[in-house]
């Protein structure tokens, strides 16, 4: 079947199989910085913005998420233009292998969106859903702390 | 060292940082190769058997896929590691469950699947040996002649005498699991044989060198026909040094019968059931004591589980040996460690590499002995602690760098360890149902690998200018996350006086850079940066003898200094600007320099005796932690670590390594279990196989101490396994501590922890009886 996405602000025009998941349609049309830790919604390296809420992208049907927006990370900012979280995640040294990072990036915007100055509790719950191996969480934990800092400063 | 350094020590963001947050990095899976098939594996589901026949369904139409079984091997059938005894395919003989079979290639995941479903094999079972206990018993004989792949033993003084003379002995035995690595990117490698008979094998890995080398042997290629580049690589701990051998012959295999690239990628559930593990291990300690606390004697027994092939080890039990006493000084010692085979996935490395296997049983041992003497686990510790001029076991000594007290003076302080232990004693009386716990533990790594490792594998590093301004970088060392790409740049960067944006880390390619070493054994920043080092400072000399020969510096004498060429007076040539100079002289602007082994240090592989390791890393971790007593839940709140690596080249880097090393070590202590089942693994997701969240996370303070070493790059050790060492025995002593009994098994799972609290119900019934 054929159907209509916004990813990043873009209106795509894909074609996928009735039972296709998210993720692989993402992927398969070349958005490949969503990635694929598990495909059950374990881990959250999947995760994308999907019309303003975090969804892992393994989980949702793609059909679904047709004429809905879709937010990866790489529609909040570039290396030449990064958004303040991905310049504060490389900072503070919140990336290592970077697998998780992209999703993780995407879990603390949506936590900015509805709490712009989170309690370092309130971090800790909003990215609970997205695993990371590398970092102990210690520095992501506070790149969002300094990015929200950055972030309310700005408005 | 006191000379002030510009960019070693300073807070410059990682080189990979921005593609990585920005989602432009891409890892195996994100590329996008023409014409490629993906391949994909049957399993023998037995753990142990004789492979009578592979059936095909006559059903389904073979000429649709590719099909590659132990016959097709055109070299040795073996996946070439320590020893040759791994099968890169099962031939006659299954030795465990998850053993690859056959190998299919199609060109999408529907017809792969149909393909694989149409594979079924005849298999005539063979009892399996499924436990370390019946390996050692000989019930089957399944590997070699007795079962056991590798015994070292290592003895000073004379223990046997010395136990007659102890006060007090005391003896205890701890057990340890598998623990899965969890990188976040699985497993995955891709084949892509070229027009001209090479073949080029990419992908998740640590160790280039040793894919090619598995390579070359099983594919019976000449070396220079083969190869191998590592991709973009999502975490790896331990997990990519030796699969991504296997993984890598069996895309080669299926890349090569049907002349196109194939790709295998595992699924998580795959990469769970199959790939390696850390070794489950039984260690015995039988210690003698003096009333005061002194250690006089100790008998230790270590068997680790190797599973069914050795992978790594040969090597990893020889590092469990050697750490096995620990932080500690004990004057007679003798220690035996055997790796036995089972009918269990083969184990492999793991960041730790068999330290944390024995540091978690001495450090439980040295809070038994505590008990039994009555002492707090602190001071008996303190009292028994290596120093600057203490000997090893194996009868090393060493006159610097032996920090164990300076970590654990460091820890206590910031954790207020002594006031809270009272303080959560008298807490837990008041509130029996939720109980706080605090608990302590020390470790140690020796950096780089065991003995004369480091000489035998005498890896080298080249740097050169690009004409495009920039100085590369070439080693076989990867980024995988550590920030090897942003070190070993920081290290050239600051001997050659530049910014770290002027230095770049090439990419991992057996056909462009030389052999470093594995990217393994702690030894990427001490001894490869060394030699990049060393590389910078022979390239600085070559061009400074060569710019003597131009006509504009005739017979002038260049030193170099601060990123520039100084031949007096106002002759002040950045290094650009003479590389630019010297452009037109080959091979000036390179330079490949080999490991200059380290002076004063010997060792004797026979009788296992000599210098180790030539610097030690410490550690010292307090724990507090939280018990729900009626849930059985354990809840990590706060970890206070000090460590001493030597100098931080990136102090940042160096953190994060502590950090999430730490929470590898405590989801190891409490959370994490593969469960086995008939020689399988039955934790197929991570729904079942639980790493820590952010709410598993306890709060971190994280204190680097530097004690320069003399030997290493700008004073670097290595550091990136130490945190795994001893975070779990400090989580365990908590948790212990919380609850008033006395793990000595790991994971300490809420089913372990009620055992232990029924048991001691019994044993107060009994007495009251």
């Amino acid at each position: 079947m054929k159907g209509t996405f916004f990813i990043n602000g873009r209106k795509e025009e894909w074609s996928f199989a009735p039972d296709a998941v998210l993720l692989d349609v993402l992927r398969e049309n070349g958005r490949t910085e969503v990635h694929r830790g598990c495909g059950e919604g374990a881990c959250g390296s999947c995760a994308v913005v999907l019309d303003g809420t975090l969804v892992n992208s393994c989980q949702v049907f793609a059909a679904s998420a047709q004429e809905k927006e879709i937010l990866t990370v790489a529609g909040l900012g570039s290396i030449h233009s990064p958004h303040p979280l991905q310049a504060a995640f490389v900072e503070t040294g919140a990336v290592q292998c970077g697998f998780c990072t992209p999703a993780m990036i995407l879990a603390a915007y949506c936590l900015l969106k509805k709490t712009p100055n989170p309690t370092d509790d309130e971090i800790r719950r909003a990215l609970d859903g997205n695993s990371c191996r590398c970092t102990g969480y210690v520095k992501i934990i506070e790149a969002v702390r300094l990015a929200a800092r950055r972030m309310s400063s700005h408005d | 060292m006191d000379e002030t350094t510009a960019v070693v020590g300073s807070p410059v963001p990682r080189t990979d940082g921005l593609a990585k947050a920005c989602g432009s990095a891409q890892f195996l899976d994100d590329l996008n190769i023409d014409g490629c098939w993906i391949g994909g594996t049957v399993r023998a589901q037995v753990p142990r058997g004789k492979l009578r026949e592979i059936r095909l369904d006559p059903s389904f139409d073979w000429g649709r896929v590719v099909l590659v079984t132990a016959r097709d091997l055109p070299g040795i059938n073996a996946v070439s590691m320590i020893r040759d005894d791994y099968p890169a395919l099962a031939d006659l003989l299954i030795s465990f469950p998850t053993q690859a079979v056959a190998l299919v290639a199609a060109p999408d995941q529907e017809t792969l699947g149909e393909a694989l479903a149409a594979v079924s094999l005849d298999v005539e079972e063979l009892p399996p040996i499924l436990t370390v206990e019946d390996s050692i018993a000989c019930t089957q004989v399944i590997w070699g002649e007795n079962n056991i792949m590798d015994e070292y033993s290592i003895a000073s003084g004379n223990a046997a005498e010395a136990f007659e003379t102890a006060d007090l002995i005391v003896e205890g035995t701890y057990r340890t699991k598998h623990q899965e690595h969890v990188y976040l990117e699985t497993q995955g490698m891709a084949a892509l044989p070229g027009e001209d008979g090479s073949l080029e094998v990419i992908g998740s890995m640590q160790c280039p060198y040793y894919v090619h080398s598995a390579l070359v042997k099983a594919l019976g290629f000449p070396p220079e026909k083969v190869r191998v580049r590592q991709t973009v690589t999502g975490g790896a701990f331990g997990g990519k040094e030796d699969y991504p051998s296997i993984l890598g012959l069996h895309a080669a295999l299926l890349a090569l019968k049907s002349g196109r690239p194939v790709k295998m990628v595992y699924d998580r559930k795959e990469d769970l059931l199959c790939t390696t593990k850390r070794h489950p291990s039984v260690i015995r300690h039988r210690t003698g004591v003096k009333k005061d606390g002194t250690l006089t004697a100790a008998e230790i027994d270590i068997v680790l589980d190797g599973g069914a092939f050795t992978t790594m080890s040969k090597v990893v039990l020889s590092r469990s040996i050697l750490h096995a006493t620990g932080c500690y000084f004990i004057p007679h010692v003798s220690v035996r460690a055997r790796a036995v085979a089972t009918n269990t996935p083969p184990n492999g490395a793991y960041r730790g590499f068999g330290v944390p296997q024995s540091n978690f049983a001495i450090e439980r041992h040295m809070d038994r002995i505590a008990e039994a003497l009555g002492m707090d686990p602190l001071d008996l510790r303190k009292k028994n602690l290596l120093k600057n001029g203490s000997s090893f076991p194996y009868g090393q000594v060493l006159d610097e760098g032996m920090s164990a007290e300076l970590v654990l003076d460091k820890v206590v302080e910031m954790s207020g360890y002594r006031e809270k232990r009272r303080l959560f004693d008298e807490e837990n009386r008041k509130n029996p149902f939720f109980r706080k716990g605090i608990g302590l533990s020390l470790g140690l790594h020796g950096g780089g690998f065991t003995g004369s490792g480091e000489e035998t594998i005498s890896g080298s590093a080249s740097v050169r200018v690009t004409g495009g301004g920039k100085v590369e970088v070439l080693v076989s060392s990867v980024e995988m996350g550590q920030g090897a790409s942003t070190v070993l740049p920081m290290i050239a960067a600051e001997t050659l006086g530049l910014d770290l944006e002027s230095v770049v880390h090439h990419v991992p390619d057996t056909s462009v850079v030389p052999n470093s070493g594995p990217t393994v054994a702690s030894r990427t920043t001490m001894y490869v940066g060394k030699t990049v080092q060393d590389a910078c400072i022979s390239l600085v000399e070559q061009m400074a003898e060569k710019a003597a020969e131009l006509e504009e510096f005739a017979g002038k004498r260049f030193s170099f200094d601060k990123g520039a060429f100084t031949a007096g007076g106002n002759d002040r040539i950045p290094f650009f600007d003479m590389a630019k100079r010297l452009a037109s002289f080959p091979g000036i602007l390179s330079a490949t320099v080999q490991y200059r082994p380290i002076p004063g240090f010997s060792w004797d592989e026979a009788s296992y005796t000599g210098d180790a390791y030539k610097a030690y890393a410490w550690i010292a971790d307090v724990v507090e932690v939280e018990v729900d007593m009626d849930t059985f839940e354990i809840m990590p709140r706060k970890a206070y670590i000090s460590a001493e690596m030597g100098k931080a080249i990136s102090p940042v880097l160096a953190e994060g390594q502590i950090e999430g090393g730490s929470l590898q070590a405590f989801g190891y202590a409490y959370l994490e279990d593969v469960g086995m089942k008939n020689g399988s693994y039955t934790a197929a997701h991570l729904n079942q196989y639980l790493i820590p969240t952010t709410l598993d996370t306890p709060d971190f303070s994280v204190d680097l101490q530097e004690v320069p070493f003399s030997w290493g790059p700008y004073g670097a050790k290595g550091l990136g396994e130490l945190p795994m060492d001893s975070g779990a025995p400090a989580l365990v002593a908590a948790v212990g501590h919380a609850a008033g009994v006395f793990p000595e098994e790991i994971p300490v799972a809420g089913e372990y922890l009620h055992s232990l609290l029924r048991g001691k119900k019994q044993e107060r019934k009994a007495g009251e009886k």
